[in-house]
């Protein structure tokens, strides 16, 4: 029976935790006092997932039908799947999403269906790599598709590639992807690997342009946005939801496909990455030492290479079919059920460690802004009810933050950084300032349409999804960061927890409430 | 004063610290040539990246006849004369100054600093004022200086300001080498004291650019040169990709298919002339405004693009004048970040030759002041 999350009070017992740092670990000790948060450990798996897909698949969930009856000769099939920046780490293959299109093109292909389109949904992320659609999607699948062009990559920037529905009641521009407007079904194939993701936002992001999604992945949105894993009290889910609704009032007719995993996220070697530290056991304890001391000494670009090569073991724990918003709610209880842990209170004081990946650096390079998003955006965010952290509070993380882009995946990025960013760290003048000159300027659009390049208006997005934490948080601090790149971020570099903490205490005061969240494995703080 | 000496020259050739020229202390005043020459009693003379250049062997020996040893260097000088009145000296030591009867083609179009006869006449060659042994410089206490030379400083002109005349001058006519009615794009390689002097310049010509950036190393460059006038400042190695999204070009590998209409080098070295010829757009112009030496430079992207290099040297009366207003409006003389007495030379050099670093500007002489 797996252990649900828990929250250490840490005494002078406590062994030193264990903080990511990148592509490295830290062993620190916190005050006595001080909290930890754990993840619940991993739920056990679907016994069956081929067969769990295909009975959801013939028993859908809310208003829809079973997906063979809405299948016929002659019609129009198009299926959308996440992108590479889901789930994370890449897990083992067979990944969800190879499982549940093989399902999907094996009932098409029964009905008769020809005409058979996969369009990743990548919205404005970077295309995906033949490796990674392989990965993804299977080499069946692959090579059944990718050779006659049938599987397709989403370009935002493709004029005929994309057609307008109209407005919503609440006048965001609709602009979805042409194919899959003028379908005669749209299947959504999806992996939660958080709460955030899923539902009308799948649709509404995935295969939309810059023309939609700047309705709501904007800084009044993201503010508003309380939090991003809680959809009922996020502008950004609402927002979603109408552009949503609309595509569904249009004609398009969805079958939403939403997988779960579990938080079995490391593979063997790296175990005592999903152990709570008093529990390490000898082995544990030599294979940390080993690992973290050679990790210590190897060349930042191996040392990318060897977690970037990580697969992790996930596995399915749920699987629903049907109507969008009947299925998601039914994802997110599943995806509750592995993740949420309850906390008391609020903290002055959030400490945390961001690991070698984020959704946007998956066989990339986590550039700083890359690191602030992770933490600020996505970390931070990791709650429903209240933030871990009061507001006012201090904001400690640990990375090393390398002056270090990857300059085919992230282009705008370095410009941003180093223009943006220099000028301003205020996400509503960036925002009125540079946005739009970014979204449209032809190079950025050149290289998002014919190479590996997020859109140039990405790190943008970036830093809204930060914007919520900087409206909120007293000051940010990154241990062992590269200094002048904390500083553009406009954050203030420490070189140990130690004096982190003595920076804080300017803010918080001598005696802080002190919290650490021991992520990933991922959770959710259900903050009372 | 500089001196000649030949065995340093080849000295030079194993070690750039074996300077080919000598620094002495000039004992003696200049002579006045001839009628319609003034003694100067310099007050401010500033210390340019030529005279660095000239003081450690690093200047082209294209100079060489156009020089006269041993001179005294400074053509950046503000002066008194012996009645009180107080000059800025304009040094082209030209054909008006050379009682070169008839004036030579440029001089007679006005274009003096093209003069074509600054090796004959009737002083020893020199271009400039600090690079003749007859007139002396601006590093003394005093110099000789022609009635064509003096421009009356007005009284409420600080010192600071006036000697910021002369390359305030040089800023003034670079500007007006870009391509006319340069109302398109513009970037400046550079942010020591042309660089600055040549924002503030194209901000306020007849024409200004509609977009001028400008890379700047030292953050107190970057504070300077957005405040005289640059649209967006970036540092050296970040102008490609500023110009690029600036002027919404296109790139192939490091180089852009668009680029400005006119960079302005302020630096004068391979590295800057190599990035200048990235950035500048097809048919566009570099202006060389910085004083280059013998330099290595892939034309190519010249040839192919069809890209116009132009010198910008120096001045005509006409700049001259317009700089006055130019120091004036744009508070010039807060870029005298120094002063220096002359016997404390090596320090004032070694300051000048590290201005970027130290955070200073221009960094001059105070010949004869009591510090």
């Amino acid at each position: 029976m797996p252990r649900p999350g828990f929250v250490l009070d840490v005494d002078s017992s406590t062994p030193p935790l264990l903080f990511w740092h990148g592509e490295q670990f830290r062993l620190q000790r916190l005050p006595p006092g001080s909290r930890v948060i754990y993840p619940p450990e991993p739920l056990d798996p679907l016994p069956d997932p081929d067969a769990a897909i295909r009975h959801a698949l013939l028993n859908p969930t809310g208003d829809s039908q079973p997906l063979p009856t809405l299948l016929r000769p002659g019609m129009r099939l198009t299926i959308c799947f996440d992108d590479i920046s889901l789930p994370l780490p890449p897990m083992k293959r067979p990944d969800n999403r190879q499982r549940v299109v093989e399902a999907v093109l094996d009932m098409a292909a029964e009905a008769g269906v020809d005409d058979v389109v996969l369009l990743a949904a990548l919205g404005l992320h970077r295309r995906m790599t033949e490796p990674e659609l392989r990965h993804a999607l299977g080499d069946r699948v692959y090579d059944a598709f990718a050779p006659s062009g049938r599987l397709t990559q989403f370009d935002a920037e493709d004029p005929a590639g994309v057609t307008h529905l109209g407005t919503t009641e609440s006048g965001e521009d609709v602009e979805i992807s042409a194919r899959a407007a003028h379908s005669d079904l749209v299947v959504y194939v999806n992996i939660n690997l958080v709460a955030m993701d899923g539902g009308h936002k799948s649709l509404s992001t995935g295969i939309s342009s810059y023309r939609s999604l700047r309705h709501h992945h904007n800084v009044r949105t993201l503010q508003n946005t309380r939090s991003l894993m809680d959809r009922h009290h996020s502008a950004l889910h609402s927002s979603a939801w109408r552009i949503g609704r609309h595509i569904a009032a249009s004609g398009v007719k969805v079958f939403q496909i939403e997988t779960t995993l579990n938080t079995n996220t490391f593979p063997d070697q790296f175990g005592f990455l999903s152990k709570r530290e008093w529990e390490w056991k000898a082995r544990d304890r030599v294979s940390y030492m080993a690992v973290s001391a050679s990790l210590d000494r190897t060349p930042a670009k191996i040392r990318r290479s060897i977690f970037q090569g990580i697969d992790a073991p996930y596995q399915m724990t749920s699987v629903q079919a049907g109507e969008v918003e009947a299925v998601h709610e039914l994802t997110l209880e599943n995806l509750h059920r592995q993740q949420l842990v309850e906390v008391s209170g609020q903290t002055d004081i959030l400490t945390m460690g961001v690991p070698f990946v984020g959704p946007y650096n998956v066989n990339s390079i986590m550039n700083p802004i890359l690191v602030a998003c992770g933490s600020l955006g996505y970390f931070f965010n990791l709650y429903r009810g209240r933030p871990l952290v009061r507001e006012g509070g201090v904001l400690i993380v640990h990375h090393p933050t390398p002056w270090n882009f990857h300059p085919v995946h992230h282009p705008s990025y370095i410009d941003f950084f180093e223009q943006v960013l220099a000028e301003t760290t205020d996400p509503l003048v960036l925002e009125a300032k540079f946005e739009e000159a970014f979204a449209t300027d032809p190079w950025y659009v050149h290289l998002y349409r014919t190479s590996y390049a997020y859109h140039g208006v990405h790190p943008f997005y970036m830093w809204y999804w930060c914007a919520h934490a900087l409206q909120h948080l007293g000051g940010v601090i990154v241990v062992g960061g590269d200094a002048k790149a904390v500083r553009r971020l406009g954050f203030k570099p420490a070189s140990t927890l130690t004096d982190a903490l003595e920076m804080a205490s300017d803010v918080v005061g001598r005696d802080p409430s002190i919290s650490h969240l021991h992520a990933p494995p991922l959770l959710i703080a259900d903050v009372r | 004063m500089v001196e000649r000496s030949v065995a340093r020259f080849a000295a030079a050739r194993v070690s750039s610290r074996l300077a080919p020229l000598r620094l002495d202390t000039a004992r003696d005043e200049p002579k006045q040539p001839g009628p319609g020459w003034q003694r100067v009693r310099p007050v401010l003379a500033g210390i340019c990246g030529s005279d660095l250049a000239t003081v450690d062997g690093r200047s082209s020996r294209w100079f060489e006849p156009i020089v006269s040893f041993p001179f005294v260097p400074g053509h950046e000088v503000v002066g008194l004369l012996d009645d009180g009145r107080r000059v800025v000296v304009e040094p082209v030591l030209k054909c008006a100054t050379r009682a070169v009867t008839p004036a030579c083609g440029m001089c007679a179009a006005g274009r003096t600093n093209l003069c074509e006869r600054i090796a004959f006449g009737d002083l020893e060659p020199g271009l400039q004022t600090g690079y003749c042994t007859d007139t002396g410089g601006g590093w003394s206490e005093a110099m000789v200086a022609h009635d064509s030379q003096l421009h009356p400083v007005p009284d409420a002109m600080t010192d600071e300001a006036a000697v910021m005349v002369e390359p305030a001058a040089c800023a003034v006519h670079a500007a007006r080498q870009g391509p006319s009615g340069a109302t398109g794009t513009a970037a400046v390689i550079g942010a020591g004291t042309l660089g600055l002097l040549t924002v503030a310049a194209l901000r306020r010509s007849a024409a200004p650019p509609r977009l001028l950036v400008a890379a700047a190393k030292h953050p107190h460059q970057r504070h300077l040169v957005a405040e005289l006038g640059a649209d967006e400042v970036c540092a050296p190695g970040e102008l490609e990709r500023v110009l690029r999204r600036a002027t919404r070009s296109l790139a192939a590998g490091r180089q852009l298919t668009g680029g400005v209409a006119a960079v302005f080098d302020c630096v004068g070295s391979a590295a800057s002339l190599a990035q200048a010829l990235r950035v500048a757009a097809p048919g566009g112009t570099i202006v060389l405004v910085g004083m280059p030496g013998p330099t290595l430079v892939d034309l190519t992207p010249l040839w192919q693009r069809e890209v116009t290099l132009r010198g910008a040297y120096a001045y005509e009366r006409a700049d001259f004048e317009a700089a006055f207003g130019l120091v004036a409006e744009a508070d010039l003389g807060r870029l005298v970040s120094a002063r220096y007495p002359l016997e404390r030379y090596r320090h004032a050099l070694d300051h000048a030759a590290a201005a970027g670093r130290r955070a200073s500007v221009k960094v001059a002489f105070a010949p004869g002041k009591d510090h």
